[in-house]
């Protein structure tokens, strides 16, 4: 912090001592001649020295002693700052890069074959040269524990940039994670770091110092015919105990159809674990063919061999050798005669299956297994034991065609996943056989259809609450985009997208409208209608506007021939009005009514598909015109009901009277039967 | 304005009744109020008016479920649409042929105009239904005795103006619904909203009034309770003219011409259906009502 303040406050001085120390050393030897490292140290010793490069300020201090005590304290500077040669001091900055390789020339040759000399001669910022791991100035031998690359700090070394979250680990094409951390608990890293030996393998012992190559490529130390060579540096009697594999020297002619050592022992991961690629299949089934085998607690401990021959691990697609039995039931012992009585754990996919391993351990499945819910699905629960088949296999319990009946074993109605669940999703499995996806896959058999882990994804299943999930809202574009591709495009340039609008406000995304698990055909009546509300459930105004027109009302009804909110506005490509390229927009607004209204002009465009006489402000027209009429209903009916009301009494009581004289008439002409009536009697009944 | 229209001539009368039976005096026979071309535009009428309320109000009241099942039974909107369109129609020629005939009956009468519209038993409002008006509200409230009504009271002639004003309003905005296209060629698009909210509550008004104010008017007044069959059969009992119409009578009898007016009555046959025929319209008018007032006091939205 002081550095910069200090540097102008010194500066001048600095100057002038160099320019009066060359001033002497030029008087004292006028033909042009190398400086020697006192010379140098007349202003490196100065421990404000810096200098500027780009942003950085960079310390030009170098120490006199430790220098001296180094393994290049003999040579003067200029055997390396070679370009300071027969010049004069003060020298002009920027000093060229030190060139090692004129002394070190097999490590220079080693490290510009290696990735990090590739990569400085691609130009990669992030590449190391001999300094950023050597250092400069002080460098003392490997033997010398002060050494930057003495075997204790190696791992540190290497760490500094294949530390997770380092540019380098991010930014750059590496397929292990965590090297680091799982070194240093590997039986290696817990030998050197730990016990502190320092002839435990540190990275450099296996990656070699200078001659860093990827394991693809054939010369690496790392490649697959180098790697027991490399391991049997140390373990040089690895072969000979290695029962199943020795003969000899299989393992080093013919590595390609052999498993090699990070098969079993993974690299950065190397337990301290007996794994026993020495314990034959055929040993473990001389007991466990036996259908009557049983274990204490009565569980059948038979093994059919039938089905670990026919599973994936009898031909692994990374290898040619089949995965023995020992490689997952590891912990077994050969030397003990029942091998397998020193196994107290599970089998543990993640050995091989890293990968998946961590997605599952991040999962909802594996947060529950890591609760020690007994409810936890583990892989078996999905996968099976020893009959364990490839995917894409119809025999499979995870053939597409079958993951909804796998899922559904929990997660129906009722089952354990089902009864624990608090969310709205219901009768998943039923709802979902009868949705588009589910008659897609189960009926029409297309086994591209998504089914349940296509959208919740295998191994990474979580809530959708979890921002990382699949079905999360955030994701849910993306993941219905895997397959509806062309949709996702026009969703992400859409109103609706999170990419388009800013808002605090629940946008929409493909669940929303279509639902999760009950998708039905989009051109279905039922489909047709809902779609209504849904747009309804954000845009509530504008949608019981649209139920006050001809369009609303028909739909109201329950027919579909009229237009609906996207018939107009669109599906997935909604845009605001005001955009041109809206259906919506001026240009477009036409040919959008033209679409049922064959004949239309701007002028019928005009109508206003959202009118309601219920705005005064917005459609004041509509608005007076409602009360008008309204005004004149009620009034009619005001008058002529008063009417009706005044005249009730008046006309009961004719009717009394009328009856009553009905019945004299009735009760005369009795009386009076055969006499001729009055001319009006003649009529009058 | 007459409308007995199509009446026997006193000659076709006598000899209809000689043809009968000379000798057997119909003590029974009844005044004829209507002619058969008004009896048959008034059941046209019905059946026109009622299709256009039923078909209409399904689209009015669209958010009741009854809306929905209603639609639903008369087959589709598209379906209710085109009934609800050749009901129009049918409207329209109704009222035409009305305009037509009253034509027709001036020519064959021989009438000037000024006779034919203001004469005694003329259609249109006179001083004489004003003061008839002030006389019934005194009579309501019990301060004079009953008017002496003529042929046309004032509420029916304010009901048969009704249909005129109710065919002007509804017939055109229907129009406009109908062929939007062509009318927006000269009306601004929001015309056709404009047209959709009268059309709506003109219909609205003429369907409640008429199955509220009209058949209490005729058809449910206590005198005439359950029904009055008149402008079905054309007949009336001549009690109920001299009853009912006071001032009609008179004058027939004064002239009289009341013997050319009595005719004997419909077959029984004839009778009967016409009841069935008008307790169902006078049903489904009052179903309409129910559905009218729930849908506008319990279910609005």
């Amino acid at each position: 912090m002081l550095g910069p303040t200090r540097r102008k406050f010194f500066a001048p001085g600095t100057a002038l001592t160099l320019l009066l120390a060359a001033g002497t050393i030029r008087a004292a030897a006028s033909p042009a001649q190398s400086p020697s490292s006192d010379d140098c140290l007349a202003c490196h010793s100065d421990k404000t020295l810096t200098t500027k490069r780009g942003a950085r300020t960079v310390s030009l201090f170098v120490d006199g002693k430790k220098f001296s005590a180094s393994v290049h304290g003999s040579l003067g500077c200029t055997a390396c700052h070679a370009d300071l040669e027969g010049k004069d001091l003060p020298h002009s900055t920027p000093l060229a890069r030190i060139e090692c390789g004129t002394c070190h020339s097999e490590e220079q040759k080693q490290h510009s074959h290696s990735l990090h000399g590739r990569a400085i001669a691609r130009g990669d910022a992030l590449a190391p040269h001999c300094v950023d791991c050597h250092g400069n100035h002080d460098i003392v031998p490997v033997s010398n524990k002060e050494s930057a690359v003495a075997p204790l700090k190696v791992p540190f070394v290497c760490g500094r940039c294949h530390r997770e979250g380092t540019p380098v680990q991010t930014n750059r094409q590496i397929d292990q994670h965590n090297i680091l951390e799982n070194y240093s608990e590997s039986i290696h890293g817990e030998a050197l770091l730990k016990k502190g030996l320092v002839v435990a393998p540190n990275c450099a012992s296996c990656h070699t110092p200078h001659n860093i190559l990827p394991h693809t490529d054939p010369n690496s130390s790392i490649a697959r015919r180098n790697i027991a060579a490399t391991c049997t540096r140390c373990h040089a009697e690895i072969e000979s105990v290695h029962r199943a594999t020795i003969r000899g020297e299989l393992w080093e002619k013919e590595a390609h159809v052999l498993p090699a050592c990070v098969d079993c022992h993974q690299p950065h991961k190397i337990r301290n674990v007996f794994y026993s690629q020495g314990m034959a299949d055929a040993d473990c089934m001389r007991c466990h063919d036996n259908e009557q085998l049983k274990a204490a607690n009565g569980r059948s401990m038979f093994v059919r061999a039938a089905e670990v021959d026919g599973s994936i691990h009898a031909r692994p697609r990374t290898q040619t050798a089949p995965i023995a039995c020992s490689q997952c039931h590891s912990e077994v012992n050969v030397s003990r005669l029942r091998p397998c009585e020193t196994i107290t754990h599970p089998v543990d996919c993640s050995r091989c299956h890293e990968q998946i391993a961590q997605q599952y351990q991040r999962s909802k499945h594996g947060q529950l297994l890591a609760a020690n819910d007994p409810n936890a699905p583990t892989c078996k629960e999905c996968h099976g034991t020893h009959h364990i088949l490839d995917k894409r296999d119809p025999m499979s319990a995870t053939f597409s065609t079958k993951v909804p009946e796998l899922c559904g074993r929990c997660h129906r109605e009722g089952q354990k996943a089902a009864v624990r669940y608090v969310g709205t999703q219901h009768e998943i499995v039923q709802h979902y056989r009868e949705s588009i996806h589910g008659k897609g896959l189960l009926k029409s058999g297309l086994t591209v259809t998504a089914t349940c882990t296509n959208c919740h994804t295998a191994h990474m299943v979580l809530p959708r609450t979890d921002p990382q999930s699949s079905v999360n809202p955030k994701n849910v574009p993306a993941t219905c985009g895997t397959c509806h591709h062309g949709i996702e495009e026009q969703f992400e340039q859409s109103v609706h997208s999170r990419l388009v609008t800013t808002t605090n406000k629940d946008l929409p995304v493909c669940s929303d409208c279509h639902s999760a698990h009950t998708i039905r055909r989009t051109d279905e009546t039922g489909f047709m209608l809902d779609i209504m509300d849904k747009c309804g459930r954000c845009h509530e105004e504008i949608a019981k506007t649209y139920f006050d027109t001809y369009h609303g009302k028909v739909s109201r009804l329950g027919y579909t021939k009229t237009a609906k909110c996207y018939d107009c506005h669109g599906a997935h490509d909604i845009l605001r009005v005001a955009d041109p390229r809206s259906h919506l927009s001026r240009a477009n607004v036409v040919a959008t009514c033209q679409k049922c209204h064959a004949t239309a002009t701007r002028r019928f465009a005009g109508y206003l598909t959202h009118a309601t006489h219920h705005d005064p402000k917005k459609y004041p027209f509509l608005f007076w015109t409602f009360w008008g009429m309204t005004t004149l209903l009620v009034s009619t009916f005001v008058i002529s009901g008063m009417h009706t009301l005044l005249w009730l009494p008046r006309a009961l009581q004719m009717r009394h009277e009328l009856k009553a004289e009905e019945a004299r008439e009735e009760a005369a002409r009795l009386n009076g039967a055969g006499k001729p009536g009055g001319e009006e009697g003649q009529y009058a009944d | 304005m007459p409308t007995d229209l199509d009446l026997p001539t006193p000659e076709q009368r006598s000899a209809a009744i000689d043809l009968r039976s000379p000798e057997r005096k119909r003590p029974d026979r009844e005044f004829v109020r209507f002619s058969r071309l008004q009896r048959t535009l008034h059941a046209c009428m019905i059946v026109s008016f009622l299709s256009l309320a039923t078909t209409g109000l399904t689209l009015k009241f669209s958010y009741t479920g009854w809306a929905a099942i209603l639609s639903r039974f008369l087959g589709g909107f598209q379906v209710a649409g085109f009934i609800h369109r050749t009901a129009a129609l049918l409207m329209f020629g109704v009222f035409v042929t009305h305009l037509y005939s009253l034509v027709k009956l001036k020519k064959r009468e021989h009438r000037s105009w000024r006779d034919f519209l203001l004469g005694p038993d003329t259609m249109l409002p006179t001083p004489q239904d004003l003061r008839q008006f002030f006389a019934t509200m005194k009579w309501f409230i019990g301060m004079g005795p009953r008017p002496q009504y003529g042929r046309w009271t004032y509420w029916e002639k304010f009901d048969y103006f009704a249909v005129f004003w109710g065919i002007a309003v509804i017939g055109s905005t229907g129009l406009t619904l109908w062929f939007p296209i062509f009318f927006t060629r000269f009306l601004p698009g929001s015309f056709i909203n404009v047209a959709t909210v009268i059309h709506s509550d003109e219909a609205l008004l003429a369907t409640g009034f008429i199955f509220t104010v009209h058949f209490f008017n005729t058809h449910l007044r206590p005198e005439k309770f359950p029904m009055d069959t008149t402008i079905f059969t054309g007949h009336m009992p001549l009690a109920e003219l001299k009853r009912d119409k006071p001032m009609e009578y008179e004058a027939l009898v004064a002239s009289g011409q009341l013997e050319q007016h009595l005719e004997e009555p419909q077959p029984e046959i004839v009778v009967h259906t016409i009841r069935v025929f008008a307790w169902i319209a006078l049903s489904i008018g009052f179903s309409i009502v129910v559905w009218i007032i729930y849908a506008m006091l319990f279910a609005y939205k």
